[in-house]
């Protein structure tokens, strides 16, 4: 095989142009563009049946879009069926091949395209995964984690313009799926394929891509980096899908340039107009929201100790669990009845405990405003149920 | 790395643009299945329609026969044959009961108890069957011959004289008598009871009798309450494999019985193949698939285990 | 009383052995009166010991014809019904099409359906085509009742595999024939082989069927039939001792090996 240059910098692009998955009159996935950049790792973010595997197994061609188109680089692959496109799947629970060992299942890729001495490229490549010594053994008798890695190995040893990865560590536990995640990131620093990642552990997008696109209903909800989608969320499926919540429903006061003024309850809370996606016209409603770990918790007696400038809102705990590195409160507020205080094991006040009066406060900077006529609930449950 | 970075993607060659999707393998399926099913067709429903057709014929070998919707020959083929008929359910119903009995404890046994001579058991149930049915029933003739050992225990231990009270058995005989056809049938079917039996059993979780234990069900509460609901499709499945070639078996009757115990697979074979009375034999077999294809849906529905095929 | 308790707790082990007696005895005495000497034409008597059958087991007229010409048809019926049965069980378990429900009655039927019956209708057909009965009847005969068998055998083990296999190795470039090659069949395989050996079982075994279809053409278990009103030669014993021997080692080689593989992978 002669090496042609790549075409440095799109060759690997993944574009997705007003692509849609019908089946009957369910929509899977609703007409979307998307482009993943050569060379990045990306994840598409979902609960189950949001449409994020049906547009996975649209790149690779084991589903046929409805309508729109597949671009790789400059190839437009729509109508290619699997074994002609120049994509690698890693599938759930690894599909590796029970009546072929370790070696040849490595090798399948390359024997069928017709390549001839592929002896040297598998041992490389199982040298990567670091699984040499298990070359001549069967998949089931390797671990899971082993099993994963052969999954890549022989994905990758075809030099796929775009590895496919459909939840690969679905079936692990939790310290050995971490380790994977940082293994799966090493490759992918090391070879630098471009990766698109299925999941739906919001922590595992969040470790490993680049950027991700969290899927909702059959629609992208929001794509962005991990900091810029947990910063920054611009619905509240976003919000809560990833990591945890407290909403406040307010009614915009007054807006004056950087800063927008809300009424929540009798209270005032402030936010930075930058970090407001709902329309700010005053008197309009917006859901005013606040991650947990931005928030501290003083006792009511010491109220005048809080500096000035805070977002405050008062309340009574309702509950409290204590889980090593934190703390967790639930702050029954009339303005929110379940308000959530990660706080931080540091100096713990000995006073906080349930049926306490207290006031929760908070850098009015990390304060976000969100439509309001959002479902504030929306994606809480779907995270309730992956768990389950 | 030089391996993985280097060489080049597989080059796939450009799809034509706006090509409408292919409709991969449509009629695939009908192409599986066109010869099997054909084949199904022609040799065995067809010939459920001819015979048929032939039941409601008359005439005769020499000057043929014809359609003649003669429907009285079901008549006559019942009223002359229904003893037989009586007999080839009985006879089945009592091996079919007997193989439950018999199978139960040795499916039981490979299941749970086994250990490590599980797949000798196994092989040891299995492997009879590769060894022609009719040189091991021939073996019956001699196990139960007049005269032999064990009839001479029967006679001493006096289940002879119950069984012949009982009408099963004939004075110091057993051969040639209807205990010897009823232990035939459940000997050529014993291993078609057992099989479905173990599948059952085996999925069973052993962790499930632990559980019974632990919530104060004795041994065989454990097995009245779990084990045995659970091997149900087992149970069913079994009965029927046992049942249905039972009630159409000549081979047995012929073998070990005598002409008091003929079944209705006898019949069906004489009028057949020796009488040549074609119409008659026809409606018998008729008769025969209608009962039984009846019982089995009854049996089935019944059982609540619609789950068989 | 510790012999009650004793009793008590090995009950299911007893009962389930004394089944198993029950099921071997005909096998012992058909292998001892292998080495019988009989005095009459029938071989139901122990007389003395002999090996004389054993050394001429061809020795009786027609019985080694009767047992290849049951070969044949055997290795015939396993094949037809083996291809047939195994294209229906993949249309069955891979794809959706109309008439689904009749396709599965139809290969129902006949497992639910006493021989004697298929035989006589079976026969009233090829008399009523003017069939010459013979060796094609009873071929067509076999492969009928055999097909059921083995597309429930390979049903079971396609149903049980992952599709994603397959998209694998679409997934890996192989098109639409080496995917069926190097993948699905390979791991159908012991599905089809279990179907094909209970066709062989079921063929070379069979005597309903066979004895209504077979016209003056005898096979194997015909023969027997044959003798047992005639009389029976001690060669049969061998014979049936034989494959009894073969088929248990043929199995505990099967065994062996795949321990053996087994324990080389551990």
């Amino acid at each position: 095989m002669k090496t042609t240059p790549e075409t440095t910098d799109h060759g690997g692009d993944v574009r997705l142009t007003g692509i849609s998955k019908r089946y009957g009159a369910f929509t899977a996935v609703h007409p979307l563009d998307l482009t993943v950049p050569q060379g990045s790792f990306f994840a598409l973010l979902g609960a189950s049946g949001c449409g994020k595997t049906t547009t996975l197994r649209m790149i690779a061609g084991l589903e046929e879009p409805s309508e729109g188109t597949v671009h790789l680089g400059d190839q437009d692959v729509t109508h290619l069926p699997p074994y002609k496109r120049p994509v690698n799947t890693v599938f759930q629970s690894y599909a590796l091949f029970p009546h072929l060992d370790i070696f040849e299942n490595v090798a399948f890729g390359l024997r069928r395209r017709g390549i001839k001495g592929v002896k040297k490229q598998v041992e490389e490549m199982l040298e990567l995964v670091q699984l040499g010594e298990q070359a001549r053994k069967k998949p089931h008798q390797l671990s899971g984690g082993q099993q994963q890695r052969v999954a890549v190995a022989r994905a990758l040893i075809n030099h796929p313009k775009v590895l496919l990865l459909d939840e690969p560590l679905g079936a692990m536990d939790l310290k050995l799926r971490r380790q994977m995640q940082l293994e799966l990131k090493r490759i992918q620093t090391e070879v630098g394929i471009t990766f698109v990642h299925v999941t739906h552990d919001q922590e595992e997008a969040m470790t490993m891509a680049d950027t991700v696109a969290v899927m909702n209903a059959g629609r992208v909800e929001q794509l962005g980096t991990p900091t810029d989608l947990y910063e920054n969320p611009r619905t509240t499926f976003v919000a809560n899908f990833l990591g945890t919540s407290n909403f406040v429903e307010a009614e915009i006061d007054a807006h004056s340039g950087e800063e927008i003024v809300v009424k929540a309850g009798g209270g005032k809370l402030v936010l930075p107009a930058a970090r407001c996606s709902a329309p700010t016209t005053t008197g309009g409603k917006v859901l005013v929201g606040v991650r947990p770990e931005k928030v501290s918790l003083t006792h009511a007696d010491d109220a005048g100790a809080i500096p000035a400038g805070r977002n405050r809102i008062t309340g009574r705990i309702a509950d409290s669990s204590f889980i090593g590195v934190s703390t967790q409160y639930v702050i029954d507020s009339p303005v929110c009845p379940d308000f959530e205080v990660y706080a931080q094991n540091i100096d713990r006040d000995p006073r906080l405990v349930p049926g306490t009066e207290v006031v929760v406060h908070w850098n009015p900077a990390h304060t976000f405003g969100l439509d309001a006529t959002q479902d504030i609930d929306a994606g809480v449950e779907s995270v309730e149920e992956e768990a389950a | 790395m030089a391996a993985v970075t280097e060489a080049p993607p597989p080059l796939a060659p450009t799809a034509p643009q706006n090509k409408p999707p292919r409709r991969r393998g449509r009629l695939t399926p009908y192409w599986l299945l066109l010869p099997g099913i054909l084949w199904l067709v022609v040799f065995f429903a067809l010939p459920m329609i001819y015979q048929a057709s032939t039941s409601v014929q008359t005439g005769s070998l020499e000057q043929g026969y014809k359609v003649t919707w003669h429907f009285a020959t079901y008549w006559d083929a019942l009223s002359e044959y229904w003893p037989q008929f009586l007999r080839s359910v009985l006879y089945a119903a009592a091996s079919t009961i007997l193989c439950l009995l018999l199978g139960y404890p040795l499916a039981y046994l490979i299941a749970f108890r086994a250990g490590r001579w599980r797949n000798l058991i196994m092989i040891l149930v299995i492997a009879p069957f590769f060894t022609s049915f009719l040189i091991r029933t021939l073996a019956w003739k001699t196990i139960l011959a007049d005269g032999g050992p064990v009839v001479g225990a029967l006679n001493t231990l006096h289940v002879l004289d119950v069984t012949n009270w009982l009408g099963w058995t004939s004075g110091d005989r057993v051969l040639a008598t209807p205990l010897a056809v009823v232990c035939g049938l459940t000997y050529n079917f014993l291993p078609f009871m057992i099989l479905p039996l173990y599948t059952s059993l085996e999925r069973i979780d052993g962790r499930l009798h632990e559980a019974a234990g632990d919530l104060y069900a004795k041994p065989f509460t454990t097995f009245r309450k779990v084990t045995f609901p659970l091997s149900m499709p087992g149970v069913v499945s079994g009965t029927l494999l046992t049942f249905i070639p039972a009630a159409g078996d000549y081979v047995n009757a012929d073998l070990l019985g005598s002409t008091d115990t003929r079944m209705v697979g006898n019949v069906i074979q004489t009028q057949f193949l020796r009488i040549l009375d074609y119409p008659t034999a026809a409606a018998l077999s008729f008769i025969l698939m209608a009962a039984i294809l009846l019982m089995v849906t009854v049996y089935i529905r019944r059982s609540g285990t619609e789950d068989l095929v | 009383m510790p012999f009650v308790t004793w009793l008590k707790r090995h009950l299911v082990v007893i009962a389930g052995l004394l089944t198993l007696a029950y099921l071997l005895l005909p096998n012992i005495v058909v292998t001892v009166f292998s080495f019988n000497k009989p005095k009459g034409r029938f071989n139901y008597e122990w007389q003395q010991f002999s090996t004389d059958a054993w050394k001429h087991p061809c020795g009786v007229a027609d019985m080694c014809g009767s047992l290849s010409l049951s070969l044949q048809i055997a290795v015939w019926a396993t094949l037809g019904a083996t291809v047939l049965g195994t294209m229906i069980a993949f249309a069955l378990v891979r794809y959706r099409f109309r008439a689904r429900g009749a396709v599965n009655s139809l290969i129902f039927l006949p497992m639910a359906m006493p021989e004697v019956v298929m035989a006589a209708s079976l026969l009233t057909l090829f008399l009523n085509m003017g069939a010459q009965l013979g060796f094609w009847t009873i071929l067509i005969a076999h492969i009928m009742f055999c097909l059921s068998f083995v597309v429930t055998a390979v049903k079971a083990r396609v149903m049980s595999m992952d599709p994603r296999l397959e998209q694998a190795a679409q997934d890996l470039y192989a098109g639409p024939a080496q995917t069926f090659l190097r993948v699905t069949l390979p791991i159908a395989a012991p599905g089809i082989a279990a179907g094909a050996l209970l066709a062989f079982a079921l063929s070379f075994d069979d005597f309903i069927i066979t004895n209504f279809n077979a016209g003056s053409t005898v096979t194997f278990p015909m023969f027997v039939w044959g003798s047992a009103q005639r009389g029976t030669p001690v060669q049969i014993n061998v014979i049936g001792t034989a494959m009894f021997v073969i088929a248990v080692l043929f199995v505990l080689a099967a065994m062996a090996v795949g321990n053996r593989r087994n324990r080389r992978q551990a």
